[in-house]
């Protein structure tokens, strides 16, 4: 027998090494995968998702590929994205994901493929067709990299019930928003004036349009942190005091757009502020109580006018591992052709094509005035909606820590000062 | 090759032999064989990745080229006050303070459940009942019953006249909160561990104090105790390495880097956002090998004293 000692110490070993679990994460795999004909495809939940999965039977039937589908949360897609490519698996062909928040990394990493040829190559699906906002998106360093499927543009929603019976006109400045939030709140005890994202890095990209408004920007032209100058410090502070003065009463500080959304088409929230892409969520009876009476209004204007962020949201792209890139191209252009973006852009999703925004019956059953607010949009939008670095998770998370203390009254300039500085760091960092 | 036969007549008879003459000598080899190979397999070679991964600058994506950097991780970790040591604060009092309620609890209510009383068995399935749900699914129902502005927990308390609270929400009492949960899904487990030790003791040492004249609390605390403290340390040690290592309940509610303000940012939260966020592997197996070692050290701790308790 081996001494008791040594025993004990394996005994030991063994039960850390059961409890710290998670170190398994991180060991490399070759992954599996047959090569064959079935086309893997990974999508996040979206409207947009919904809509493609109903017509995938046709997709199937005329390219006579198989397709199996994989549909997560956004999170959880990137979490897959991370194991799955740093293990080089082939078990991805087509892969949704969003351009401004991962596509330089997953571009650095080799894990998407250059895919220039293929879209300059297909005359008659034509990608001079895309907008150029997005294609600059999905564009690193001179490879395409993906195909742009989802665009949106920050709005006003807003209860015309509740402005009519407070005799208000829609707000056209953040300074009337702020006097008509307050009005509100005040006439009806129990409704909050304005909700809108509160998470430190759930709220940067709805943030961004406060600080363009306000005539800040995220980093300046020689390619320095910009959070701390006058007009970022005013974008701070008013975001965070209008949730605060006037937001719902103890507002959480971990809310996304679900839990903005569900106080709104509770009808507890006179204005809110988010994506117009989720609009259906808004005016469907099924998810809001409140779908009558939501108005839209372009994003209210600022020191600096209105300024919304106009972005691509989603691409599709092709893994660079896959072994299936043909059929995975062929998906990608029945997806986004001219056609098949009409008609998801009739569902509710705005695409990413001037020929399907210029036809008239793409948007026919939009809201009249969200279709006013998005053509506003367009031509005062900015072209991003977080600052555009190679690791943007953890960036939002540095400069969203100072909408946070403004939403809980803490000390704004110091966490302004923090995260300035700890933001310059993160820049030189990653320049190298 | 025991037996006279020729080789050629039947050569699998004689591999057998020797074969099987081999595995008899070796018996407690062969025996432990599968377990040794699946240890090094599942156990070790992961261990060895992440202590390697941790000496290096490994970011992006683990496949890309990455420098040795020999301990720099470990020094920029043990440096950081910002995220890493408030991350250590956070495990070591989510992980004391839910085990020393769960504790008391589970022991007071296994020594209620000791005796046979009428409607025993429906008072144990009660008890079982959270140990049984999906901690996701904990998670969930909590945020909902904790909801400051819809949650059923202020309006219970507006009944006695008590203000709401944020709970969850608050960045100073969403940590403790969620320790409250651990403590009420896991208390059922200690229960059940402790009442299986409680239950094989034999009824003597305690009789024998009662003839003496010992109050119930001099049995409790000179008797029972003692004798039941062999499965008390164990059941210290299988709650006490679980509640370190929690991770689906802080998820769940707070979702990534443990709310805005990192309040319920612990250890294995910060190493997932490391590794999953910020694509710093290097960083991340760094943070992974000193909660290790701390792991390493409290077990260590915990078996010593065992030890004299035996003795």
């Amino acid at each position: 027998m081996k001494s008791p000692r040594v025993l004990r110490v394996a005994g030991i070993t063994t039960a850390a090494l059961l409890a710290v679990g998670t170190l398994a994460s991180c060991s490399s795999d070759t992954g599996g995968g047959d090569g064959s004909g079935v086309l893997n495809i990974t999508l996040a939940n979206h409207v947009w998702t919904d809509a493609i999965k109903e017509s995938l039977p046709e997709f199937e039937q005329e390219s006579g590929i198989d397709v199996n589908l994989t549909q997560l949360g956004e999170d959880q897609l990137s979490d897959q994205y991370n194991v799955k490519l740093n293990a080089g698996t082939n078990e991805i062909d087509v892969m949704m994901y969003r351009p401004l928040q991962e596509g330089k990394l997953f571009a650095q990493n080799k894990w998407v493929a250059d895919i220039t040829e293929q879209v300059e190559g297909a005359e008659d699906w034509d990608w001079s067709d895309f907008q150029e906002g997005p294609v600059e998106a999905t564009t690193v360093e001179d490879a395409v990299v993906g195909v742009p499927i989802i665009t949106e543009r920050e709005v006003l929603y807003y209860r015309t019930d509740l402005l009519e019976a407070a005799g208000l006109e829609v707000p056209t400045t953040l300074e009337e928003l702020e006097a008509a939030a307050a009005q509100i709140s005040e006439a009806n005890p129990g409704v909050a004036g304005f909700v809108a994202r509160t998470g430190a890095s759930a709220a940067v990209t709805q943030f961004s349009s406060y600080l363009y408004s306000e005539g800040g920007t995220w980093i300046d032209d020689d390619g320095n942190a910009a959070i701390d100058t006058p007009e970022a410090k005013s974008a701070y502070e008013f975001y965070g005091t209008l949730l605060r003065e006037h937001g719902p009463d103890n507002v959480s500080t971990d809310m996304s757009w679900p839990e903005a959304m569900a106080i709104f088409t509770q009808g507890n929230a006179a204005f809110y502020t988010d994506a117009d892409s989720l609009y259906k969520n808004a005016v469907d009876p099924a998810s809001s109580t409140v779908a009558d009476t939501v108005g839209f209004a372009q994003f209210p204007a600022g020191e600096d006018g209105s300024k919304p962020y106009n972005v691509p949201s989603w691409a599709l792209g092709i893994a660079a591992e896959s072994e299936n890139s043909e059929n995975a191209w062929e998906f990608i252009q029945w997806a986004t052709s001219q056609e098949k973006m009409l008609e998801l852009q009739q569902a509710g999703v705005p695409g990413s094509r001037v020929s399907v925004w210029e036809d008239p019956s793409a948007t026919e059953d939009y809201p009249a005035d969200l279709l006013e607010a998005i053509n506003a949009s367009f031509d005062v939008g900015v072209g991003f909606d977080r600052p555009l670095v190679i690791s943007v998770a953890e960036v939002r998370e540095i400069v969203g820590m100072p909408i946070v203390e403004s939403i809980t009254g803490g000390d704004v300039d110091a966490a302004i000062e923090n995260a300035q500085s700890q933001f310059q760091e993160f820049l030189d960092d990653e320049r190298g | 090759m025991s037996t006279g036969s020729p080789q050629n007549d039947r050569p699998t008879k004689g591999a057998l032999d020797s074969f099987s003459h081999w595995a008899n000598k070796h018996r407690k080899w062969v025996l432990a064989a599968p377990a040794m190979i699946f240890t090094a397999l599942l156990i070790a070679f992961p261990l060895g990745w992440t202590l390697y991964l941790s000496l290096t600058d490994s970011s992006g994506s683990v496949r890309a080229d990455s420098e040795f950097i020999g301990l720099e991780n470990y020094g920029e970790v043990l440096t950081d006050f910002d995220r890493f040591w408030p991350a250590v604060g956070r495990t070591l009092y989510f992980t004391g303070g839910a085990l020393a309620f769960e504790m008391a609890l589970g022991m007071a209510i296994a020594l209620l459940l000791w005796r046979p009383f009428r409607g025993e068995k429906w008072v144990r399935v009660a008890i079982l009942l959270p140990l049984v749900a999906t901690p996701v699914a904990v998670g969930m129902m909590w945020s909902l019953i904790l909801d400051p502005n819809i949650g059923f927990a202020n309006q219970a308390l507006s009944w006695f006249g008590i203000p709401p609270q944020p709970w969850l929400a608050g960045q100073d009492t969403a940590l403790t909160t969620l320790m409250f949960v651990d403590i009420w899904q896991w208390t059922p487990m200690v229960v059940l561990i402790l009442l299986a030790g409680l239950t094989s003791l034999s009824d003597e040492p305690d009789e024998a104090a009662r003839v003496d004249g010992a109050s119930a609390w001099q049995r409790f605390w000179y008797v029972t105790f003692p004798l039941v403290m062999p499965v008390f340390i164990t059941a210290i040690l299988l709650r006490g390495i679980d509640a370190l290592k929690t991770y689906d309940i802080l998820y769940a509610t707070k979702g990534k880097g443990g709310g805005s303000f990192h309040e319920v940012e612990t250890l294995n939260v910060y190493a997932y956002g490391l590794s999953f966020d910020y694509n710093d592997y290097g960083m991340s197996s760094a943070v992974l090998i000193i909660f290790f070692m701390m792991i390493v050290g409290c077990i260590w701790l915990l078996t010593a004293r065992k030890k004299r308790s035996n003795r």
